[in-house]
């Protein structure tokens, strides 16, 4: 009993450790930003003090709500199709080297189409709906999954290769039983990233055109001036972002329970 | 071919135009250990590569019960120097991976393995993950799957080089005992004289380039007696006999 207290103890001091820093520093920066706004170093109407920004959050929270709800099933919806399409890509290209030497260029290329001019172009090609959305979307985060997914298949240990051939194992068995549990934290390290583009991408293409989600609340509010409702929707999009990402580490524990007992 | 598990007629194999094993004519009896001992580039891999089916001769066949098996992998068992358990897998589905791979449905698998956890000293892992064990019980976890999976015939190349000295006296040891247990022949590739000597019936020493069966030395000690065997001057004299041979 004393020594389990002892070890809840432990953990709590060795948990405060790691986190006090950061909670912290942000803290910190809280205060720096009051102290800016209240002393009226930075004029009121261009920075918002917190306890603004918290007002403008509560009191618009409905709508806040119904545009986070929106934007996050743009979000979802091109995460998904964007995980398939890295999965489907990546694998035949591992697979077979012609298509890699055909689509990995244009894969990077569409890396390096500026965000901004494709979403209108996009609207103009879909209309006002989510489909535009979640077509930016796919665009911006199948990459990092698909470069992750291929980067594990590469990574593959030969010999466990040749282990799983000698036992008389076909492509398919080598790729369910070898290849493809060892790209899954590459996966999940690619996911994560993309999970941020994903947010990020919907809110982008919403500014652009549409009626709905984060974006078009933020053009709103820019065009009323009102700065406070401006931070409010960064901190929604903030949050949206960081339990995303949460979700993903979890996911990645249910899919990966030996990685725990690897770190131990 | 009376009582013989495995032999091998005339094996050729070039890479680049370059002979690097020829004529190689090996015999192993049935429950027999043979050791192939060499020095570094002498073909050894190249032979077990042959002799497991991943890949083909030039020239020759490999027989397993007088059943011609060249180029055909999955037919007897190749344990890689690393022990090789897959980090994702638990003990269980590790050593019931070949056995999955042929075919076999995970609850049949599970059950063939299920009694010899115990004769391999791995009782109580099968939940656990390949990080968990040390690095003997990897190994041996390691030598379950490949028996689970060798019709007889396992090939092992340098199975005990990477552990520490103290668990690999242990586990030839251990590894005698099992033999007596278990219905199995096996061919060794190692560098290490001592082991060899250890642990084997017969020796072949593969040399000369392109390499040959240079020599054949058979150990005349029963197996119970090995481990006085290694204080014995008779053990001195093979172990000089085969360096001679060697260089």
């Amino acid at each position: 009993m004393k020594r389990k207290l002892q070890s809840i103890i432990n953990n709590l001091i060795v948990g405060l450790k790691n986190y006090l820093p950061g909670v912290l520093a942000i803290v910190g920066l809280i205060i720096v930003w009051h102290i800016l706004s209240v002393k009226s170093i930075v004029p009121s109407y261009m920075l918002p003090s917190p306890r603004d920004v918290v007002n403008a959050l509560i009191e618009d929270r409905q709508i806040l709500l119904d545009h986070s709800l929106v934007t996050l099933t743009e979000a979802f919806y091109g995460l998904f199709i964007g995980i398939i399409i890295a999965f489907f890509m990546a694998t035949l290209m591992d697979e077979c080297k012609f298509l890699y030497r055909a689509f990995y260029p244009i894969m990077v290329i569409t890396q390096t189409i500026p965000t901004i001019a494709i979403a209108p172009l996009l609207v103009l090609w879909m209309g006002f709906g989510m489909e535009p959305k979640i077509t930016l979307v796919v665009l911006t985060t199948f990459f990092p999954i698909a470069v992750g997914l291929l980067d594990g298949y590469k990574s593959v240990d030969a010999d466990s290769v040749k282990l799983l051939r000698s036992m008389g194992a076909g492509k398919i068995k080598i790729f369910f039983h070898v290849k493809f549990p060892n790209a899954l934290s590459h996966f999940f390290a690619g996911l994560k990233i993309s999970a941020s583009y994903a947010i990020v991408g919907a809110v982008i293409s919403e500014w652009l055109g549409g009626f709905e989600g984060l974006g078009v609340y933020m053009t709103r509010v820019k065009k009323a001036y009102a700065f406070d409702k401006m931070f409010a929707v960064i901190i929604v999009i903030i949050v949206i972002s960081l339990l995303l990402m949460k979700l993903i580490n979890v996911l990645r524990k249910i899919c990966m329970p030996w990685d725990k007992v690897k770190n131990k | 071919m009376d009582g013989m598990k495995l032999t091998t007629k005339d094996l050729c194999k070039s890479y680049d135009n370059r002979i690097i094993i020829e004529d190689i004519n090996i015999k192993l009896k049935e429950k027999e250990i043979v050791s192939i001992i060499g020095i570094s580039g002498s073909g050894k891999t190249t032979l077990f590569n042959l002799l497991s089916g991943l890949e083909m001769p030039d020239k020759g066949n490999v027989f397993l019960d007088a059943e011609d098996i060249t180029g055909q992998p999955g037919r007897i068992s190749y344990m890689l120097q690393k022990d090789l358990l897959l980090p994702h897998k638990k003990i269980k589905d590790n050593v019931a991976l070949g056995l999955i791979v042929k075919g076999m449905s995970k609850k049949d698998a599970y059950k063939k393995a299920e009694g010899l956890f115990e004769i391999f000293g791995l009782e109580g892992t099968t939940e656990l993950y390949p990080d968990q064990l040390s690095g003997g019980m990897r190994q041996r976890a390691a030598l379950l799957r490949t028996y689970l999976t060798a019709n007889g015939v396992a090939l092992l190349d340098e199975p005990f080089s990477a552990l520490d000295s103290i668990t690999k006296t242990q586990m030839h040891k251990w590894y005698l005992d099992m033999m007596l247990k278990l219905d199995l022949s096996t061919i060794f590739i190692t560098h290490d004289i001592e082991e060899a000597i250890y642990l084997s019936d017969r020796i072949y020493i593969l040399g000369g380039s392109p390499g040959i069966i240079k020599n054949e030395v058979s150990i005349d000690i029963p197996r119970n007696k090995r481990e006085e065997f290694i204080e014995t001057l008779e053990f001195l004299s093979y172990k000089k006999q085969l360096k001679e041979m060697l260089l």
